[in-house]
C-alpha cells in the first residue's frame, strides 16, 4: 500500500467526521430545556448574571455560528465545564477513560485468545460433536444479552460463592502510582503481585461479560477462514510433502486464516464501546461508560455531548484501521 | 398419468415454496420458528395468557420464591418481585414489549431502507452521494451510544425508542437495497423494461424490487434480534419504557436489589430475552440457508 493512498483515505474520513460532529452538535441543541436554567438549578441569580451567564456559554448567537464555535472548541478540546462536576469536561472524561480502555483492552485478549484456538479446533473437527457444540457456543454467545448474563456472574461468583468481588476497579486497601494509568500495567511496574490480582479479580467478570459475544462472533470467523484456507492447494501439498499436522495448521494455514479474524477484531472493538456502557454499570466500573449514562440522568449535557463526540470519533477511526489492516495483511486487496 | 402432472407440478413449484420447504426441511430451524410464533402468540393474547394481573402488586408476596422451591406457589410458578407481582404475567406483558418495538423499528427501517437504497443505487447522481454520506456518517456511531444520546435528548418511552433506534437501523436494509439495486440495473430484464420505455418509479418497484426482496427479508430477521437486545439495554439502563409497564430489560434491572435473596427476580426475564433472542437467530440462519442460492447444495 502507498503513502498517497493513505493520505486519501484519511482525507476521506473529513466529510464523515464533520457529519458526525454537526449531528452530535444539533441532537444537543434542539434538546428541550434551557442549559443555563439546568445549570442555575434553585440558586437565586439575577437576570443580568443569568444573560452574562448564556453569553459566556455562547448561547446567545444563531446556531449555525454556535455550530462553528463549537467545532473550533472541539478542535481543541474545549467541551466547557461539566454541569455537575464544576471542571471542564475534557479533564473529567480523561479521568475516566483509563478504566474503560483497561477493561476494553482485557476484553479484546480475552476474546482473541479464546476464541482463535477454538475456532481451529472447530475447523480441524468439522462436523463432530466438538464442531456442533462450538457452533451452538457461538450461536448463544451473540444472543445473551450482556446485562443479564453479568449480573449471573455477580450472583455466582460475587454474591454466593464470595470469590470475586462485587463492583469497582480495586480494593480500598491497594494503592498504586499512577503510571499509565491502567492498573494492571502500574501494580507490575510498582512490583507488587498483590495489587496485580487484586485488580486482575476485579476486573475478571466485567471483561468476560464484554467479552463473550465477541469471542462468539471471532469464533465463527477463524472458523470459516480456516476451513477455506485447509482446502486450498498449497495446504493438500504441504501434507502431501509430509510436514507434520500441527506444523501444517500453524505455520501454513493459521496464518493466513487469521486475516479476516484480525480485521473483524478491529471493527468489533468499536461494538466494544457501546457495551461498556451497559457492563460499567453492572459492575460499577468506574469507567466513561458508567460516567454518561450517569450524565444523562442528571442531565449533564456537555458532558454527553463530549462523551458521545469522543466515542463516534474512537468508533471512525477503529474502522480506518481495520480497513488499513485488511489491506497491510492481504496484499491482494486494493485501498 | 396423474404421475406427469404430479413431476411438472413439481418443476413448477414456485422458488418460494421450495425455499420454505427447505427451511422446513431443518428441524433446528423449525423448531426456533415455533418458539418465535409461540412467544408472538403469548404477546397478543396476553390478557388471556396471563394468569395474574402483572402490576398488581401484594405485599405478602414480596419475593415469594419459584413454586419448587419452599414457600412457592404453583400459582405463581416463577415466584414474584420486590412488589409482590408475578413474575410470569410481567414475563408475558413484556414479550409484547419487545415484539411489537422489535417488528415496529424493523419494519419502519427496512421500508426507509428500501427507499432510499432504491433511489440510491438506480437513480445514482447527487442522490446518491447523500444518501451515501450520510450512511457513512450514521456509521461513524456505535449503535447503543447513538440511542442512548438520542433518548437521552427526546426523553424515553415506547414512541422515542422505536424513534431513536430506527434512526440508525435503517442504514443496513439500505446498505443492501443498494448493492443489489446496483447489480441488478445492469441486467437484461432491467435494460428490456427501460427499452420498453418504462417510468423510474416502475422499474424500481416493480422490476427491480421484487427480484431483490429475498436478500432485505433476510438481513431483516437478522436485525430483529439485534433490535429486540438493544431495547432490553436500554430498558435496562432505565431509558426504556417507564415503570410499572413490564418490559424485560427493566425486570432485568428490578432484580438487581434483590441478588443476595431472591436470584429469580433477575434471572427469568433475562432468560426470556434470551430464548427470544436465539430463536430468531437459529431461525433467520434456517431461513438465510433456504433463501440464499449460495447455501444451496
Amino acid at each position: 500500500m502507498n503513502f498517497g493512498k493513505l493520505i486519501e483515505r484519511l482525507a476521506q474520513l473529513i466529510p464523515v467526521l464533520l457529519g458526525v460532529t454537526a449531528i452530535v452538535f444539533f441532537m444537543m441543541a434542539l434538546t428541550p430545556g434551557d442549559p443555563v436554567e439546568i445549570m442555575i438549578g434553585d440558586q437565586p441569580i439575577s437576570e443580568e448574571q443569568e444573560a452574562s451567564l448564556r453569553h459566556d456559554m455562547g448561547l446567545d448567537l444563531p446556531p449555525v455560528q454556535r455550530f462553528f464555535k463549537f467545532l473550533g472548541n472541539a478542535v481543541t478540546g474545549n467541551f466547557g465545564l461539566s454541569f455537575f462536576h464544576r471542571r471542564p469536561v475534557i479533564d473529567v472524561i480523561a479521568e475516566r477513560l483509563p478504566a474503560t480502555i483497561e477493561l476494553s483492552l482485557v476484553s479484546l485478549l480475552l476474546a482473541l485468545i479464546t476464541s482463535i484456538p477454538l475456532g481451529v479446533l472447530a475447523a480441524v473437527k468439522k462436523n463432530t460433536i466438538f464442531d456442533r457444540i462450538s457452533t451452538v457456543g457461538s450461536l448463544f454467545g451473540v444472543s445473551l444479552p450482556g446485562f443479564w448474563f453479568g449480573i449471573l456472574l455477580l450472583m455466582l461468583f460475587a454474591v454466593h460463592l464470595h470469590i470475586l468481588p462485587v463492583s469497582g476497579r480495586i480494593g480500598y486497601a491497594y494503592e498504586v502510582d499512577a503510571v499509565t494509568h491502567l492498573l494492571l500495567i502500574d501494580s507490575l511496574i510498582a512490583g507488587r503481585l498483590d495489587t496485580f490480582f487484586n485488580a486482575l479479580s476485579h476486573l475478571f467478570l466485567p471483561a468476560l461479560t464484554l467479552g463473550l459475544p465477541m469471542a462468539a462472533i471471532l469464533m465463527r470467523v477463524t472458523r470459516t477462514s480456516m476451513l477455506e484456507v485447509l482446502s486450498q492447494d498449497y495446504i493438500i501439498f504441504a501434507e502431501a510433502k509430509g510436514i507434520n499436522r500441527t506444523s501444517i495448521l500453524i505455520r501454513h494455514a493459521l496464518k493466513n486464516a487469521l486475516i479476516p479474524t484480525v480485521t473483524v477484531a478491529a471493527l468489533e472493538t468499536g461494538s466494544l464501546l457501546g457495551g461498556n456502557m451497559i457492563v460499567e454499570t453492572v459492575f460499577g466500573w468506574p469507567g466513561l461508560g458508567r460516567l454518561v449514562v450517569e450524565s444523562i440522568f442528571v442531565r449533564n449535557y456537555p458532558l454527553v455531548q463530549a462523551a458521545v463526540l469522543f466515542y463516534a470519533i474512537t468508533y471512525v477511526f477503529l474502522n480506518f484501521f481495520a480497513d488499513i489492516l485488511y489491506t497491510v495483511l492481504n496484499p491482494r486487496v486494493k485501498l | 398419468m396423474s404421475d406427469v402432472i404430479g413431476k411438472v407440478a413439481v418443476e413448477n413449484e414456485s422458488p418460494l415454496r421450495r425455499n420454505l420447504k427447505l427451511f422446513l426441511s431443518s428441524r433446528l430451524s423449525t423448531l426456533a420458528a415455533i418458539f418465535v410464533f409461540v412467544f408472538v402468540g403469548m404477546a397478543i393474547f396476553a390478557p388471556f395468557v396471563a394468569p395474574h394481573d402483572p402490576n398488581e402488586t401484594d405485599l405478602f408476596r414480596r419475593l415469594q420464591p419459584p413454586w419448587w422451591i419452599e414457600g412457592g406457589e404453583l400459582a405463581y410458578f416463577l415466584g414474584c418481585d420486590g412488589l409482590g407481582r408475578d413474575i410470569f404475567s410481567r414475563i408475558i406483558y413484556g414479550a409484547r414489549i419487545s415484539i411489537f418495538i422489535g417488528l415496529s423499528v424493523i419494519t419502519v427501517a427496512t421500508s426507509i431502507g428500501i427507499v432510499a437504497g432504491l433511489a440510491a443505487g438506480y437513480l445514482r447522481g447527487w442522490v446518491d452521494i447523500t444518501i451515501s454520506r450520510l450512511v457513512d456518517i450514521l456509521l461513524g456511531f456505535p449503535y447503543l451510544i447513538f440511542a442512548i444520546a438520542l433518548i437521552a435528548m427526546i426523553g424515553p418511552g415506547l414512541q422515542n425508542i422505536i424513534l431513536a433506534l430506527v434512526y440508525k437501523e435503517w442504514v443496513v436494509p439500505c446498505r443492501v437495497v443498494r448493492g443489489e439495486t446496483l447489480a441488478a440495473r445492469e441486467v437484461e430484464y432491467v435494460e428490456a423494461a427501460r427499452a420498453l420505455g418504462g417510468s423510474s418509479r416502475h422499474i424500481m418497484l416493480r422490476e427491480i424490487l421484487p427480484n431483490i426482496l429475498s436478500p432485505v427479508i433476510v438481513v431483516s430477521t437478522i436485525r430483529m434480534a439485534n433490535v429486540i437486545i438493544l431495547e432490553a439495554s436500554l430498558s435496562f439502563l432505565g431509558l426504556g419504557v417507564q415503570p410499572p409497564t413490564a418490559s424485560w430489560g427493566s425486570m432485568v434491572a428490578d432484580g438487581r436489589s434483590f441478588m443476595l435473596e431472591a436470584w429469580w427476580v433477575s434471572t427469568f426475564p433475562g432468560l426470556a430475552i434470551l430464548v427470544l433472542v436465539l430463536s430468531i437467530n437459529v431461525a433467520s440462519q434456517g431461513l438465510r440457508d433456504a433463501f440464499d442460492p449460495k447455501f444451496h447444495d
